[in-house]
């Protein structure tokens, strides 16, 4: 089923009645080329891409739940490519460019939304460090705009420009980067993925990998045993568990992140707002909610809520960004459970099993990530070879020391992110 | 969130810093694939984990808690002076 103009305006006239399932739901083969555990945004991307960039089309995703409804369910929607060191800033402004023109890739709309991302300094040593973060945004081909103070206030007014202790002095934007509806990225994916032919199936959740003489043969799952040449674990916050599986201990830490939602209100916040001191981030749904977030809890978890200390401090936090939002109500809070690494970066890599291929690792940044992420990680499991844009998101870093990619400067630690 | 410190009774989730993975540091000879093992590699467990936490607001000890990262149930707490640390391999 495709959309356009024509089928919304008959659908429409005809009662919406011929609208169909936007993908198939099989009974799992006995055995497939490819088996993705998965089928969150990374993996339905992933299975996209597999097909139709490589020309596969033997693909199963192995979904535990229902598809789309892990983190990609679960998130800030925010998309940008605003990064610094070297192996995330290539891979960040690839997904960058993938995200601008995944609506007409897809044929669905996933409401990308470029209505830019300002991200606040508060002194004379931020200015210059966001200049610099700038300059290096510029130089990997993407925009970054250095805006001051008074430039900042006519865009948008209603901030506390003198709070005493984090006094605004003016913001990086970056135009390009927005938003996109988040389940319909997952959603547009996966009907991508299933009209190329491959098999999604949910309620299938994998309970071993089998492995022999240091090869994968397939996995075990609720729903049976099935075999398959090779197998790509992108879980997100069970990566530690499903890695497990295949006898294999990961630089991973599960950690809670928590976000929130208002009720519906006019339009009042047109960009992207980060004021990373106070650990706070803000955007206005297209319903009119103003959703925002801000730190882990900063213990491992796996529960899918967190405490309140943390949605104090985000209150707080908000409120002395913008006070005006004080009259918002709440509708709601929730948390998903992140993969956290120790630098704060990815891995998308082969392991020392053959055929066994490995995607995680994403923190607290994994929706932006969803097209490349998908793109470079099905570009190793049919080439076995990494995608530039990829290469250095390498598991062995850690072990070696080489490559580590700290983005905050914090340490390459567990509970420094 | 509250958890009991041995020294000061059950207090506020806040009073606290979390370390993470309750594991023993390897000896200084034991090697670079000992220290990989340490500082990052991790169990990761999704139940019952044994982690550090510092009771930064308190009376300053390191306290072993037994937890369950499903429920965020605190099991029980230790000084960490008097807790044996888990193997860091």
């Amino acid at each position: 089923m495709q959309f356009s103009g024509w089928r919304v305006l008959k659908e429409g006239l005809t009662g919406n009645k011929g609208w169909t399932p936007h993908w198939r739901d099989p009974q799992p083969k006995s055995e497939y080329d490819i088996i993705i555990i998965g089928g969150g945004g990374h993996g339905l991307s992933t299975a996209y891409y597999l097909a139709k960039e490589h020309g596969l089309r033997n693909i199963a995703v192995l979904e535990k739940g229902y598809l789309g409804g892990g983190n990609i369910g679960r998130n800030t929607t925010i998309v940008r490519a605003n990064y610094f060191l070297p192996g995330n800033s290539e891979f960040y402004s690839h997904t960058l460019k993938l995200w601008e023109g995944l609506e007409e890739e897809l044929n669905y709309n996933v409401m990308m939304s470029q209505r830019g991302q300002i991200a606040l300094f508060h002194s004379d040593a931020q200015r210059d460090a966001a200049a610099r973060r700038g300059n290096a945004i510029i130089n990997q081909g993407d925009d970054a705009e250095m805006l001051s103070v008074e430039k900042l206030r006519q865009m948008v007014p209603f901030l506390n420009y003198d709070n005493a202790r984090f006094p605004i002095y003016g913001a990086l934007l970056q135009r390009r980067a927005g938003t996109a509806r988040h389940d319909a990225v997952a959603w547009g994916y996966a009907r991508g993925a299933d009209q190329l032919g491959v098999d999604l199936i949910q309620n299938c959740e994998v309970t071993g990998i089998d492995i022999e003489g240091g090869e994968v043969k397939g996995v075990q799952t609720v729903r049976g045993a099935i075999r398959a040449k090779k197998v790509a674990i992108v879980v997100a916050g069970r990566s530690s568990l499903v890695a497990a599986m295949a006898g294999m201990r990961l630089p991973i830490e599960s950690h809670v992140l928590q976000a929130f939602v208002t009720e519906g209100l006019k339009p009042c916040i047109d960009h992207v707002i980060s004021f990373g001191m106070g650990h706070f981030y803000i955007s206005q749904s297209d319903k009119g909610g103003l959703v925002f977030g801000g730190d882990l809890d900063m213990y491992a978890s796996y529960a899918a809520r967190g405490n309140l200390p943390i949605i104090e401090h985000v209150m707080e936090a908000g409120m002395a960004l913008m006070p005006r939002i004080g009259k918002a109500r709440v509708l709601r809070s929730w948390g998903g459970i992140m993969d956290m690494s120790p630098d704060g970066s990815p891995v998308i890599d082969k392991t020392h099993i053959d055929g066994l291929y490995l995607n995680c690792g994403w923190n607290y940044g994994g929706f932006k990530a969803v097209p490349a992420s998908g793109n470079c990680f099905a570009h190793l499991i049919a080439t076995d070879r990494p995608h530039d844009a990829a290469a250095k998101f390498r598991l062995d870093r850690f072990a070696t020391g080489r490559g580590i990619m700290d983005e905050e400067g914090t340490g390459a630690q567990h509970n420094l992110h | 969130m509250r958890i009991t410190c041995p020294i000061c009774g059950e207090r506020d989730r806040r009073e606290f810093y979390y370390q993470g993975a309750a594991m023993a540091r390897p000896s200084e000879d034991a090697g670079a694939e000992a220290f990989h093992d340490y500082v990052h590699l991790r169990d990761n467990p999704a139940g019952v984990t044994r982690d550090l936490w510092y009771h930064e607001g308190g009376c300053g000890a390191w306290i072993v808690v037994e937890r369950n990262t499903l429920t965020h149930e605190i099991l029980s707490t230790e000084l960490a002076e008097a807790a044996s640390l888990g193997d860091a391999s």
